[in-house]
């Protein structure tokens, strides 16, 4: 059941200039929230900033009714949300869109680049708890921009590649070694930059292992009632908020 | 005891709050927000004779304000909604209001034909407002011998409350007001989006896959306002006040203007919850200001 909800902030994690984790703390239940869930966050006390802003949930826990949200800054909403005051009230819709799907696989790999790591610990955490082996493929520009590997080190194994080289094997996530040589995952899922989704999804068709990748569009309402925020699929145009946000890349005109 | 019931040419809905066009899908998304049942009406999202995809992403940008939208009546076709999509909203206890489009009269003749023979529908809305479709909608809106020619077309083939809907992107909307008025239009509601436009400074290219699209948002308000007031004193049939209305304040200010109904748009973006507080706003405002009957605000602007 979606719901709109107040919260207030309760504190930042600041993972490095651009970066952060806003965790917000309220008083309600909070909902069963499935990996690649997303929030729309009004930006408070900002009539600058006139939509929601849709952001994927990070984490949540039920007992402490306590939600994080891992935010890259990057227009004028997403900065303003790095700036709010310990207590500021904060009002959100959620949880929105559909999630990812997890079977009876054995053996998973998942890839990330950028803020599209955000799914990814709740759905580690998902898949642990099911006994199933789990690779994180976390790509980054340098060093400075690799976040969270202590939190999905708890879940499986972490492989890293840097642009720079500056950490893990040099070059881009399709380059790294997990993808040449033998290839046993049985489901791959993916969140970060188009580009890069699009190769591993091109790569995990190649090898025909099943692969969902989360899209990222603009969106206004979140809830399916605007339809502004289409991606175009081979069933026609999909609403990446009410249908997606996640998508089985071979249903998609990739 | 403050009594929200207005009459629309005839149709009584049960308060005057009802959700516009495209911002409120068919009521089912915002089930999980809204008692659907409290709403005086929903009208649907704009429906046309055959399916239409809509036009390519990015088909939004945010403005000061407001937004600009142009997703050019993506919907599956009236045959779709007759037989999937009404017989799961019909239970609704709320007057569910199809908004037809087309891009040919002959178009819009077979769509309203096909609503007339829904059970259980009292009124459509005939659109010929929509700014993002080339071939049709706004082009019938901003001349008036197309507006009354389309009007009239639908008229005959309609037995129910004929609202029409008018494009603001005219020079003088009571000129077309009137027309429809001629044509047999029960009611009219305005105003449909602005057309406008969005660019990326670093890009140096339109914000929209249509470049042009249509504007919404507190930011249209004042314009939809003196529109609405402008229609309320040339025509005699009932005006359904939209644009930018964010709150009951705003609501009040449109009926004060004129308007026998509003509708809410954009706002349901914003706050999916917003339909229910507009209501609760305007009865605590009777309440305040001693009004029985919301009726009295109609037009009641002291100039």
């Amino acid at each position: 059941m979606k719901k709109v909800q107040d919260f207030k902030v309760l504190g930042y994690r600041r993972l490095n200039k651009d970066n952060y984790i806003l965790t917000l703390i309220g008083e309600e239940d909070i909902p069963r929230i499935w990996p690649g869930n997303f929030a729309e966050i009004k930006v408070p006390d900002s009539p600058d900033v006139f939509l929601r802003r849709p952001i994927s949930v990070l984490d949540a826990d039920y007992e402490k009714k306590t939600i994080s949200f891992y935010i890259k800054a990057v227009g004028k909403g997403t900065l303003k949300l790095g700036r709010l005051s310990v207590g500021q009230k904060v009002n959100i819709v959620y949880p929105l869109g559909n999630h990812f799907v997890v079977g009876q696989q054995q053996k998973v790999l998942i890839v990330g680049g950028g803020s599209g790591i955000a799914p990814f610990i709740s759905l580690g955490r998902e898949l642990k708890s099911r006994n199933i082996d789990t690779t994180f493929l976390i790509g980054a520009r340098t060093k400075e921009d690799v976040f969270l590997t202590g939190e999905f080190a708890r879940y499986g194994r972490v492989e890293l590649t840097t642009e720079d080289g500056s950490m893990g094997e040099k070059g881009l996530v399709t380059d790294h070694k997990v993808f040449s040589g033998t290839f046993d995952f049985d489901k791959v899922y993916t969140c970060g930059p188009d580009p890069m989704m699009k190769a591993v999804a091109k790569i995990a068709g190649a090898k025909g292992v099943d692969c969902e990748a989360s899209l990222e569009n603009m969106m206004a309402c979140g809830i399916g009632a605007c339809l502004c925020c289409v991606s175009p699929t081979k069933e026609g145009n999909k609403l990446v908020c009410a249908e997606g946000p996640v998508f089985n890349t071979k249903d998609l005109l990739w | 005891m403050v009594d929200l019931k207005v009459d629309i040419g005839g149709l009584e809905l049960k308060n005057p709050v009802t959700t516009a066009s495209g911002t409120f899908g068919f009521g089912e998304e915002f089930t999980d927000f809204v008692d659907l049942g409290l709403l005086g009406g929903i009208f649907v999202k704009g429906l046309t004779l055959k399916h239409r995809e809509g036009n390519h992403y990015p088909r939004m940008a945010e403005t000061a304000s407001g937004m600009l939208n142009a997703v050019g009546l993506q919907n599956k076709g009236i045959d779709y909604f007759i037989d999937t999509i009404y017989p799961r909203i019909k239970t609704f206890d709320t007057e569910i209001f199809p908004n037809i489009n087309g891009s040919v009269v002959e178009d819009y003749i077979k769509v309203a034909e096909k609503v007339n023979d829904i059970d259980g529908i009292n009124a459509l809305e005939l659109n010929i407002s929509c700014p993002n479709v080339k071939e049709g909608g706004m082009a019938f809106g901003v001349s008036c011998p197309s507006a009354v020619a389309v009007t009239e077309a639908v008229r005959n083939v309609f037995d129910g409350l004929l609202i029409v809907k008018l494009s603001p992107n005219v020079t003088d909307i009571t000129e077309i007001a009137k027309g429809v008025e001629g044509a047999g239009a029960d009611a009219v509601s305005l105003v449909n989006t602005f057309l406008g436009m969005a660019v990326d400074a670093q890009s140096r290219k339109p914000v929209l896959s249509t470049i042009t699209g249509g504007l919404s948002g507190p930011a249209i308000k004042p314009i939809a306002l003196r529109m609405v007031w402008q229609v309320y004193n040339a025509v005699k049939i009932p005006v359904l006040g939209i644009g930018g209305i964010m709150n009951a304040t705003d609501a009040i200010e449109f009926m004060l203007a004129g308007s026998t109904a509003i509708q809410i748009g954009t706002a349901n973006f914003i706050d999916p919850q917003v339909s229910m507080k507009v209501i609760d706003g305007i009865e605590d405002y009777c309440h305040e200001n001693n009004i029985s009957a919301i009726g009295d605000l109609v037009g009641a602007m002291e100039v």
